[in-house]
């Protein structure tokens, strides 16, 4: 399959969520898509199912989510450079796939909107499949977890899960939301090697040339391990290629930390929210800072570490039950631990606004200086 | 020597094999390698193995071979190929894979003519997690979790798969089921399977009913006849679906 060029010069546009994902995986050179209907995602196959023939590159309605997953396998170890898109109970049935990918070292980019959970809930929004994206599935979570807060995010996102599959050969998702998919913004798209990002070529690993057993040895995968010490011997080189790859992979958001009494931690479109806040609260002379963790797998543990070692208190808002509070906590881990102060405004499956999480992060500023203030006149 | 004892596209290094002894899966093995050897294909091929017993396969072959989920090598294998047209692309699995976990993707794959091969082995029963009911298991079949056996007024009848896949079939697919009673003809079944892929004419799926003396519990003559007799006049040998 050739790939050719979808964008050239630099092109400003307005755009759905949905669209911009198919115009970054045409852009980064995905060659063939996989997908089952499940909302708030749909519109990813639509598009491209539009845009495929135009480009050469190749669609597949399939009969699930499994077997959208297993195809991408294939397609990819067959050497193309595949992709799905789902959600929901979508995201459930694609830890299998995900959990193969992990094990083969497989590029498997996976696009995730979230909707409402558990069960069918809502088409709409929620971020309730942080932990089904980092931690799903068999393993150990060897997968790099991307959270956009726009639409430009998800377009840079979306070519970079693309870039660093391939580079680093674990599954790569980038997980935006309903309220992302269904939303116009401006964007502006580019091709990635004029901006200097570097896109590895896809190579097979089944299908090589040469016959097998005469010309060459055949290539055997394999997942299915005899005994206990074959896994762990398979295994532990993935896992610590994956702590050594972790610093490069880690990337975050921050700002007004230097002499904040209260850091806003929320991701994706949340995180957007909580800067809005930040930004109205430091006009109001309000010492707030915010913390965007753009990666949530891996978590970037150093950068939340420094920037609560400064200011132990932080207020955590997310659409979802306490799932990133969780992640904070593992990142933050030891003595820390004990000495942050966690606020949180869990609001699950419920989109968040500026406006309230000023409203919480001003209760919890006015009550710290009440608390200091009764401690003084005691 | 008119026939060899072992396939050439067999890998040496891997044999003996990993399969019980008395097992089907080496014949229906000697098969498919006695058809590749004889169209030259194996340059070509990529063999994807199911989970169950037939992840054993995952080195069998000096085939570029993938081991893949319970269930899942059709839809692996249908990816391969999508994106790879010139592949011979073999998926290998048992009943449980083909007609339980996995059906949706064998009546999907045949739905749109997917030019894959399927071969799925037979045996009557759920084999390496320790010989439960399989949805092939005969009426009055005793496994583990039929210990009375089989009762198809609770538990059904067993399923006819490629006579399921045969109703639907689209022009240019090939269905037929061998037994490893008879190896030469099942490899003729195979080469006709695998020739009807490289005409580009569509889905080809090869039913082989094979023996499990480990899970039947049955020593060599009765393994025999439970295959003869019982499993060959429930499931009828021959072809269903070719042109």
């Amino acid at each position: 399959m050739n790939n050719g060029k979808p964008i050239n010069e630099e092109r400003q546009v307005f755009m759905y969520g949905n669209e911009v994902v198919v115009w970054a995986a045409l852009a980064a050179g995905a060659e063939f898509l996989f997908g089952y209907p499940i909302t708030p995602q749909n519109e990813i196959m639509h598009y491209w199912s539009h845009l495929a023939p135009r480009y050469d590159r190749g669609f597949l309605q399939t009969e699930d989510e499994l077997s959208a997953g297993f195809a991408t396998l294939g397609g990819i170890m067959a050497g193309a450079c595949c992709f799905s898109a789902t959600s929901g109970p979508g995201t459930v049935l694609f830890q299998e796939p995900l959990s193969m990918a992990e094990m083969m070292r497989i590029p498997l980019v996976l696009i995730v909107q979230q909707r409402g959970g558990p069960s069918t809930a809502t088409v709409i929004y929620s971020q309730q499949e942080v932990f089904l994206t980092a931690f799903g599935g068999n393993g150990e979570g060897l997968r790099i977890v991307y959270s956009p807060g726009s639409h430009q995010e998800m377009y840079d996102l979306t070519i970079k899960a693309f870039a660093n599959a391939w580079e680093y050969r674990f599954p790569a998702l980038v997980l935006g939301d309903g309220y992302q998919a269904q939303m116009r913004e401006p964007v502006t798209l580019y091709d990635p090697p004029r901006r200097g990002i570097i896109l590895k070529p896809p190579s097979p690993l089944v299908g090589l040339e040469g016959v097998p057993g005469k010309e060459r040895e055949p290539a055997h995968w394999r997942n299915a391990f005899s005994v206990e010490e074959e896994l762990y011997d398979a295994l532990k080189p993935i896992i610590d290629d994956f702590h050594w790859a972790a610093p490069t992979l880690t990337q975050k958001e921050e700002g007004f930390i230097e002499d904040a009494e209260l850091i806003v931690v929320a991701h994706g479109i949340v995180g957007r929210s909580a800067e809005a806040a930040v930004r109205e609260l430091r006009k109001e002379g309000m010492p707030v800072g915010f913390f965007r963790p753009i990666t949530l797998r891996p978590f970037p543990d150093n950068d939340i570490k420094k920037v609560l070692h400064a200011c132990p208190r932080l207020l955590v808002a997310e659409s979802a039950q306490g799932q990133l509070a969780k992640l904070i906590r593992i990142a933050v881990g030891g003595e820390l631990e004990h000495s942050i102060e966690m606020y949180t405004y869990f609001r699950p499956g419920l989109g968040i606004t500026s406006e309230e999480i000023m409203r919480e992060a001003k209760s919890v500023i006015n009550r710290k200086r009440e608390e200091s203030l009764s401690a003084v006149l005691l | 020597m008119s026939e060899r004892s072992m396939p050439l596209s067999w890998r040496k290094e891997t044999k003996p094999h990993k399969f019980c002894p008395g097992c089907g899966h080496g014949l229906v093995l000697k098969a498919l390698g006695m058809a590749v050897d004889s169209l030259d294909i194996a340059e070509k091929v990529v063999f994807g193995c199911d989970i169950g017993c037939s992840l054993l396969a995952w080195d069998f072959f000096d085939f570029d071979t993938v081991q893949t989920h319970h269930g899942r090598v059709v839809p692996f294998i249908v990816g391969a190929k999508r994106v790879r047209p010139n592949l011979v692309g073999i998926a290998y699995m048992g009943d449980g894979g083909a007609y339980a976990i996995g059906v949706q993707h064998l009546v999907n794959a045949t739905m749109r003519n997917d030019r894959i091969m399927v071969i799925i082995v037979n045996n009557t029963v759920y084999a390496m997690t320790g010989g439960q009911m399989a949805p092939t298991s005969l009426p009055g079949q005793v496994t583990e979790t039929t210990p009375k056996g089989r009762e198809p007024f609770r538990e059904g009848y067993p399923l006819r798969g490629p006579e399921m896949i045969a109703s639907f079939a689209p022009e240019g697919a090939y269905i037929a089921r061998g037994t490893v009673s008879r190896v030469r003809p099942l490899s003729h079944v195979m080469e006709r399977a695998l020739k009807n892929l490289l005409d580009d004419r569509g889905i080809s799926v090869v039913e082989v009913l094979s023996t499990c003396p480990t899970n039947w519990r049955t020593d060599a003559e009765d393994t025999w006849k439970y295959l003869e007799k019982e499993m060959t006049d429930y499931f009828p040998v021959g072809e269903l679906v070719s042109s």
